[in-house]
């Protein structure tokens, strides 16, 4: 119990430590940052210290206060509760995004354990794809997907979001479950050729009990990435209802009302929380396949 | 040795080699060996002269390149699919997600035998091996003699005629040696099973077997067997008797024969 009172304090005091360096940098940076090399055009030269003034970096308690102000002036809810909505869809998105990754990523870690050629050939591709930029890729799903729509058969755009953020969360997924299906030791695997058990019994009383412990990161990091896929692909197909395009609204009007959009910023942060930390529920109805893992 | 029964290992001029980048090593040459059904057979000497490799032909985890092979008047594959024997390893390679109860009952469970069936046999194992009080300990919260003893109540669970053991013992403290040495031939006379034991330990090979296989490296073949043949209970006395010592010294003698040609071999 002490310990885990120890860890809380840790991660308050990490979270506390981030708003003074905010706070400190704001109260002793110059207001107009350092700017070297500038020739007097507007927009010359390279800025090396970010600007201190409340445009650029409001106080800590600014975007605290702003989110228990109406989201666009006049009768419009607080912007905590837009936030809270826009969360949600981001939050729906992100779960089928998740759960197609993971199926994807974890049929793609069993072939490639099967079969030796196919983790040789597949693998360098998979690496390889998390390479292409996924602001390049979104479009191309969406377009594919209006393609699909028009054929008749019903693709709303929330699938296209999902599928892009399946994108980020198969990678994790797929190499981590490779990892834990390879790594019995040979004894146990001579051990199941000794009862002459087949590929099947073998995958189901070995490799899979032995890969839990690879899996539950790899499971947390795709919660992560599905989160942050579906914020970016909302943004990069334009897609209305989630924190992604509420994030660039805001942001638009930054210049007028600086603190705003940290309000779906600290509503991301908070999902990326609640993602990662489903998944740990699910590491707590199989910690006995944990067993020997060094930490958690 | 008189019993109807075919011999549980007939090994006849067996040969293994090994093919890999740097081409081949002859692992066993013309290896003949007989291992009647019951008897207590120990494979000694040093690292390399191929005796845990015939013990992986035998269990037919690894396939013979010459001569033949049976178990039971089988091949050693039907051997293996049928369950004609039990192994245990140096390392006891228990599921660590596994309760003690159900690391004994993987076999079982493989094999697609009831949970009761299952129940009933691994209270006679934990009973037979001592263990009767952590059936629902996993293995982390066991000593490593233990878990051995786990380990070779794993390999009885099928009621295999023969057991085969590739220095079970070797990362154990002397102690706790000593006493499974002891356990392990109660066991093996309790059970009747055959038994195939790899070892570096002359005195461990002299004190468990019938006889004592004497083997020498490049390539490994066999040199000598000794014929063991203490009479009556192996206990702690028999350590003690002048009979054992003599025994461990015609074994020491085989061994050593063994190595006067070859000085730079321990």
């Amino acid at each position: 119990m002490t310990t885990r009172a120890t860890s809380i304090g840790w991660g308050v005091t990490g979270v506390l430590a981030v708003v003074v360096a905010w706070e400190l940098y704001k109260y002793l940076g110059p207001a107009e940052g350092v700017t070297v090399g500038d020739t007097g055009d507007a927009g010359s030269g390279q800025i090396i210290l970010p600007r201190t003034h409340d445009r650029a970096m409001p106080h800590v308690w600014s975007m605290i206060v702003r989110l228990f102000e109406p989201t666009s002036g006049g009768d419009s809810p607080a912007l905590i509760v837009s936030v809270a909505a826009a969360a949600a869809v981001t939050l729906g998105i992100a779960v089928v995004g998740w759960l197609i990754g993971v199926l994807v990523g974890f049929g793609l870690s069993l072939v490639m354990q099967r079969w030796r050629l196919l983790e040789w050939g597949l693998l360098p591709w998979i690496v390889v794809s998390q390479t292409v930029p996924l602001i390049a890729l979104a479009p191309v799903i969406n377009a594919i997907g209006n393609q699909i729509d028009r054929s008749g058969t019903p693709w709303p755009q929330w699938l296209s979001v999902a599928v892009i953020a399946s994108y980020l969360a198969f990678f994790p997924v797929a190499v981590g479950a490779l990892r834990g299906l390879q790594s019995p030791d040979r004894i146990h695997l001579d051990l199941m050729r000794t009862y002459g058990s087949g590929y099947w019994p073998t995958l189901v009383r070995l490799r899979l009990p032995a890969a839990v412990p690879h899996l539950l990161p790899a499971l947390r990091l795709a919660a992560a990435n599905a989160v942050l896929g579906v914020v970016v692909a909302e943004v990069s197909i334009g897609m209305r209802g989630g924190l992604g395009r509420m994030l660039i609204q805001l942001a638009g009007q930054g210049s007028s009302d600086p603190a705003a959009p940290w309000g779906p910023i600290f509503g991301a942060v908070v999902l990326g929380l609640i993602a990662a930390g489903s998944v740990a529920l699910i590491g707590v109805g199989l910690k006995d396949y944990r067993r020997g893992e060094a930490t958690s | 040795m008189t019993s109807a029964l075919p011999a549980a290992v007939k090994a006849t001029g067996v040969d293994k080699v090994f093919t890999g980048s740097r081409g081949e090593v002859t692992a066993l040459a013309g290896v003949d060996l007989e291992v009647a059904a019951g008897e207590f057979v120990s494979l000694i000497g040093p690292s390399g002269c191929g005796k845990s490799t015939l013990l992986r032909l035998i269990a037919d985890l690894e396939t013979s390149t010459g001569g033949t092979l049976e178990i039971f008047g089988k091949s050693a594959s039907q051997a293996r699919q049928d369950q004609d024997y039990g192994i245990a390893f140096q390392q006891a390679g228990l599921l660590p997600w596994r309760t003690v109860r159900d690391n004994i009952g993987l076999p079982l469970q493989l094999h697609g035998q009831d949970k009761r069936t299952r129940a009933a046999r691994v209270d006679e194992l934990t009973a037979l091996v001592g263990l009767d009080e952590f059936v629902d300990h996993h293995p982390d919260q066991l000593s490593g003699g233990m878990q051995q003893r786990v380990a070779i109540a794993r390999a009885l669970a099928s009621q295999p005629r023969l057991l085969l053991m590739d220095e079970p013992f070797g990362a154990l403290d002397e102690m706790t040696r000593e006493y499974l040495q002891s356990e392990l031939t109660r066991i093996a006379a309790e059970t009747q099973a055959a038994v195939v034991f790899v070892t570096h330990s002359i005195p461990e090979a002299v004190f468990l077997s019938d006889r004592v296989v004497v083997m020498s490296p490049r390539p490994g073949r066999i040199t000598d067997i000794i014929d063991v043949s203490l009479a009556g209970e192996r206990d702690e006395a028999l350590r003690e008797s002048p009979a054992y010592f003599e025994r461990v010294t015609a074994v020491r003698e085989a061994l050593h024969g063994t190595h006067v040609d070859r000085p730079n071999e321990r």
